[in-house]
């Protein structure tokens, strides 16, 4: 195993179905995968929906956990984005101590945030904020002299940026064969230069 | 034509060309069993415990290529299935189990007989159905035979409440397709991993062939040997692909690995490629990775992607079917005649007599295998259990023709020898069918000889008897100085007289000199038999590699066999 060990982001198109979170879970914790984010929510195409993972790994492990997942069959596509443009965003809900003595000093690290306060009370705030995993730890790390009571963050989303050759993030990092990317072909983790072919998988949208 | 779920369930597993059922009935399922009595086309086999059923609907599938059915009830019918199916999983069998559910009302609330089928069956099936209305009923049997028989085969269970079998009536209308978005094997590979491995093979001037079970799900044996010979390659293999090229074959260097013969994994070791076709490098047959066929580069031909780079690296990773991969290939490559290499091989052969029998008047197990071999003349359909009988048989039994070895890799399910050959039998009426059993697992599943008693089923039981787990005894003699605990059978019951109360011929044999005896004369009975071979207690099996380790520390016969075995008693 090599030692370069990174947080990779995958997105995947799911059967919206009962149990496949329990596949999904289930298959990760049987080989000993880490998810370090999970977000599930419905895609622009009824009765399927679009998951992303962060996953810590190596480069092999993070290859068998994308070909694993591709594996179940409730699975429709899975795509490694790392290494995509991407827009990636996390929202947090953060309740932290805030009297009238030190409101106002929350209130200027919100606003230089770009975060929002949508409750306040007579001992506390909640801040939401939206962005990228760095953003939020920031903004974590200062309010943390305040008192943190509560935090809740979703688990990054992510979407490749502009047209991806046509394609959704969960296809990008295919091979023109449709298949799961393993370090041959079209090359590792990366849309192919060529175009695809003309869907003679059934791994393309209907 | 309005049918109830229970009929549907039978319309649906006619429409795939089911003949035989395994299984036993009870509450949450006899409403499929109503039905199943209004159609004599689908023959049941009533077993019983669940998990014959399920190794039964598994040997069948070994031994046809179709897909095996099993079936069970609700709860405690439908976890005794589960051993026969994580077998069915790990050795990439196609089965479908069907088990009756507690009626929908009653989800969730712990009733009588309730269990989380789907949940507990979820790692270890490719893939698995909980039905809730009676309209999914069609599709999703029509799905589940479609996942359990194409890509890398794999058992598929679907669970239906007792309500929606009994209760829900419908139009019976069977897909003409099936809808899975998500699930597309592989079939021709893209041309760059057919370039690449066809220079990888053309350049090589010490490949071997490591053929594995996938060569004989594919079909792909005569490609295989077509290959082999074509550019002079010697072929390896691993226990499930060994039938995959007679056993006679001039290129055939036999099971490589843990058990493997010494000139196999020795091959492997000095080979400049692996030409890896549908196997999977498991440890038993790398041992310690990194000193795994450390000369080589490889490649890896296997329909499921997550096998490529899994645990060892390819440098010409295929993913797609092995026959259709091996049609595009073969085109490409050269012909060739490896002097050199075959010359090595050969004296590797020379060298190492992996399967020498020692000149005793001692009953061996080698020498009863060998026997049975000759009887048979390699044509006989060798079921096994799990342990030391099952090395042996793989070391020392002839196969001739594909499919004709019948035991379980990945998982090493004892008790697999009695239950498999029913379903073996069942699936080739025209084979002679021998059970190579030890006698740990027949006991583990032997309540179902009055499966094969009562429906006449002609297996031919071979216990190589040495009232022990042999094969843990054997660890225990090396791994763990020689301390035996736990694994002799000091209480086993006496076999012929088993046969007896089950109204067959049971045989006892104790010389050498009765054997070829007593196997022409179980073959000449109709109807089950057994044979108990009485064969030397501390026997061990080599060549050994010791778990974890590599050829390197491998450990070849004689000396061994006077050595801590004999203490070990």
């Amino acid at each position: 195993m090599s030692s370069n060990h990174q947080h990779h982001t995958l997105v995947a198109l799911v059967e919206d179905k009962p149990g496949v979170l329990t596949r999904i879970a289930s298959m990760f914790r049987r080989r000993g995968f880490n998810i370090a984010s999970l977000a599930v929510g419905k895609s622009e195409q009824p009765g399927l929906s679009r998951m992303t993972f962060v996953v810590e790994g190596d480069e092999h492990t993070v290859n068998q956990v994308t070909k694993q997942l591709d594996k179940l069959i409730d699975v429709i596509r899975v795509s490694d984005i790392t290494d995509e443009k991407i827009v990636a965003r996390e929202l947090a809900l953060i309740k932290v101590n805030a009297n009238s003595s030190n409101r106002g000093e929350v209130i200027q690290i919100v606003q230089l945030f770009r975060a929002n306060i949508v409750d306040v009370g007579a001992q506390s705030v909640v801040i939401e904020i939206t962005g990228e995993e760095d953003k939020i730890n920031a903004l974590h790390a200062l309010l943390e002299p305040f008192g943190i009571i509560e935090m809740l963050r979703t688990g990054l989303v992510a979407m490749v940026r502009g047209q991806a050759n046509g394609r959704t993030s969960d296809s990008v990092g295919l091979n023109a064969y449709g298949q799961v990317s393993n370090g041959f072909g079209a090359g590792h983790m990366a849309a192919p230069e060529a175009s695809p072919k003309p869907e003679t998988s059934a791994k393309s949208e209907a | 034509m309005i049918l109830t779920g229970a009929e549907i369930v039978c319309e649906s597993l006619l429409q795939e060309g089911v003949e035989i059922v395994f299984g036993l009935p009870g509450g949450a399922v006899l409403p499929f069993y109503g039905a199943l009595a209004k159609y004599p086309a689908l023959r049941h086999i009533l077993v019983r415990h669940e998990q014959a059923a399920a190794m039964a609907a598994d040997g069948y599938a070994r031994a046809t290529g179709k897909v095996g059915v099993c079936s069970a009830t609700s709860g405690p019918g439908a976890t005794n299935l589960v051993t026969g199916i994580a077998c069915a999983m790990m050795d990439s069998i196609p089965l479908v189990a069907i088990t009756g559910q507690v009626p929908r009302p009653a989800i969730g609330t712990d009733a009588f007989q309730e269990i989380d089928v789907t949940g507990i069956t979820l790692p270890i099936t490719k893939h698995n159905y909980l039905v809730m209305n009676v309209e999914d009923i069609a599709p999703a049997i029509k799905e589940a035979f479609h996942i359990a028989r194409t890509g890398r085969p794999g058992p598929v269970l679907v669970d239906i409440p007792k309500d929606v079998l009994q209760v829900e009536r419908t139009e019976f209308i069977w897909p003409g397709s099936v809808n899975l978005p998500g699930y597309n094997p592989p079939g021709e590979a893209p041309e760059e991993q057919i370039a690449k491995s066809a220079e990888l093979i053309n350049q090589a001037e010490r490949p071997v062939i490591l053929a594995g079970h996938g060569v004989l799900i594919s079909h792909a044996h005569r490609e295989m040997r077509e290959l082999a010979e074509k550019a002079q390659i010697p072929v390896v293999t691993t226990l499930l692909g060994i039938s995959s090229l007679p056993t006679d074959h001039y290129l055939n260097l036999g099971m490589a690995g843990m058990h493997g013969l010494a000139y196999a994994s020795l091959a492997i070791d000095k080979a400049d490629l692996l030409i890896s076709l549908g196997m999977r490098f498991d440890d038993r047959v790398t041992g310690r990775l990194r000193d795994f066929a450390p000369n080589a580069k490889v490649v890896h031909v296997d329909i499921d992607p997550s096998e490529l780079d899994k645990n060892v690296k390819a440098d010409g990773p295929v993913a797609g079917d092995l026959k259709q991969v091996l049609n595009q290939l073969l085109p490409k490559i050269e012909p060739n005649v490896h002097i050199e290499w075959l010359r090595h091989t050969d004296k590797l052969r020379a060298d190492h007599p992996s399967t020498q029998i020692r000149d005793t008047q001692e009953l061996l197990p080698q020498y009863v295998l060998t026997e049975l071999s000759k009887a048979t003349r390699g044509e006989a359909l060798i079921v096994t259990g799990v342990g030391q009988h099952q090395m042996w048989a793989a070391q020392y039994c002839d196969f001739q023709e594909p499919n004709t070895l019948i035991t379980s890799g990945g998982l090493g399910t004892m008790g697999f020898e009695v239950p498999a050959a029913l379903g073996a039998k069942l699936g080739r009426p025209d084979k002679t069918v021998w059970s190579v059993a030890g006698d740990g697992g027949f006991q583990m599943t032997m309540c179902d000889l009055a499966t094969a008693v009562e429906n006449k089923v002609d297996i031919k039981f071979a216990i190589l008897n040495n009232g022990r787990l042999g094969m843990v005894h054997q660890l225990q003699d090396l791994s763990y100085n020689e301390e035996h605990f736990a694994t002799v059978y000091s209480g086993n019951p006496d076999f012929v007289k088993l046969a007896a109360a089950y109204g067959i011929t049971g045989i006892r044999v104790t010389e050498k000199e009765k054997v070829a005896e007593a196997i022409q004369q179980a073959m000449e009975t109709p109807g089950p038999v057994i044979v108990d071979f009485m064969i030397r207690e501390t026997e061990n099996v080599y060549p050994w590699i010791p778990a974890g380790e590599s050829v390197n520390e491998i450990l070849e016969e004689t000396a061994q066999q006077t050595g801590p075995g004999e203490k070990g008693s």
